[in-house]
């Protein structure tokens, strides 16, 4: 049996958030968690939990799993438990609407911050634009972000200005738009993040490398455009 | 873009490439102090006195001073937008902070001009 702590809240029907235990049989395998809340909601069917793909490719079940973020559905339960024990809490930092379903506006408010679309103010050629391999090698590490937020709600300069710093999340895909040849509008998006809060309030803490279920680096993204903007203007 | 009117450099990068530079500014000078303290064990008033009194050490002194204030600016104003959220108290410490930190050059450039 394995036992489950898991944050609870229904705004309708709760006061306060609080920890509610469940006894999980799994049968000695290891599943993943993703599975085990299915196991739950067999017990409990009012719990409520985002899922889709369920193969880390929808990015939906982001969720804190014993004090780590992650995607409960490519994360089995022996990379978790500790002691026979798994405690399942939301996306830090993020408003709950209830039990592991947290409010992603302000995340995506950062993310449609950095027009995460191609750009490119010359004529449109009769096929598509052409890039080198070369060139396209360079989008390797950034295009492959799900924006599943684990990245952005463990960062702590995220928490403290959500509506300010852009947030990890946001900058590896801005940079990948910087770094994209067919992008026109360079010098647009670099003079939108030169204050002190879009992109400077990352300290370097590097949670977003840590958590980041795709493998990718936020944080060498960002040293890459602050490289920009530092080119840019001296 | 985020408005900002009360950082040391009005933007994001200048505040950032001033922090690195002024980091190493004082490194250096914390260092050429340490060794100096070290290699001269019996110090006296005379040979501390006639350090200070050299050029090269008052224009060393003066950019560590320059360096510390502007490397406190940044690092204060960004404690202080990371965690006092009520904008009257944070714009006071805002305030008293640049105002201890424009005392505090002042009068360590009078020491160091007036002995």
């Amino acid at each position: 049996m394995l036992q489950v702590s898991i944050y609870r809240y229904n705004p309708e029907t709760d006061s306060a958030p609080y920890m509610q235990e469940f006894q999980v049989d799994t049968q000695g395998r290891d599943i993943m968690v993703l599975d085990v809340l299915h196991l739950m909601k067999e017990q409990d069917n009012g719990l409520a939990y985002r899922r889709s793909c369920r193969e880390g490719v929808c990015g939906s079940d982001g969720m804190n799993m014993n004090g780590k973020n992650g995607l409960a559905c490519i994360t089995p339960l022996s990379e978790v438990v500790k002691n026979g024990k798994l405690a399942l809490r939301p996306l830090p930092g993020l408003p709950v609407i209830r039990d592991l379903v947290v409010d992603m506006g302000l995340f995506y408010k950062q993310y449609e911050r950095i027009q995460p679309y191609l750009q490119n103010d010359t004529p449109a050629p009769a096929i598509e634009r052409l890039q080198s391999p070369e060139d396209r090698d360079k989008l390797d590490g950034l295009y492959e972000c799900i924006l599943c937020a684990c990245c952005s709600t463990s960062c702590p300069s995220f928490w403290w200005n959500p509506d300010k710093f852009v947030g990890p999340a946001g900058l590896l895909q801005s940079y990948r738009f910087l770094a994209d040849s067919r992008d026109t509008a360079t010098r647009e998006r670099l003079s939108e993040l030169e204050d002190p809060f879009s992109v400077f309030r990352c300290r370097g803490i590097m949670n977003c490398v840590a958590v980041c279920p795709k493998g990718l680096n936020p944080t060498r993204a960002i040293g890459k455009i602050r490289d920009m903007l530092l080119a840019n203007a001296t | 873009m985020v408005t900002n009117i009360t950082n040391f450099g009005r933007s994001g990068l200048s505040d950032w490439l001033i922090q690195r530079v002024s980091a190493v500014i004082l490194a250096l000078y914390t260092l050429f102090i340490v060794l100096y303290l070290l290699f001269n064990p019996g110090l006296d008033y005379a040979t501390w006195s006639g350090l200070f009194a050299q050029t090269w050490m008052r224009i060393f002194s003066l950019l560590a001073f320059v360096s510390l204030s502007a490397h406190a600016w940044v690092g204060l104003w960004t404690v202080t937008t990371d965690y006092i959220k009520p904008t009257g108290i944070r714009v006071g410490a805002q305030t008293v902070i640049i105002l201890a930190i424009f005392v505090f050059l002042v009068w360590g450039i009078q020491i160091l001009w007036g002995a």
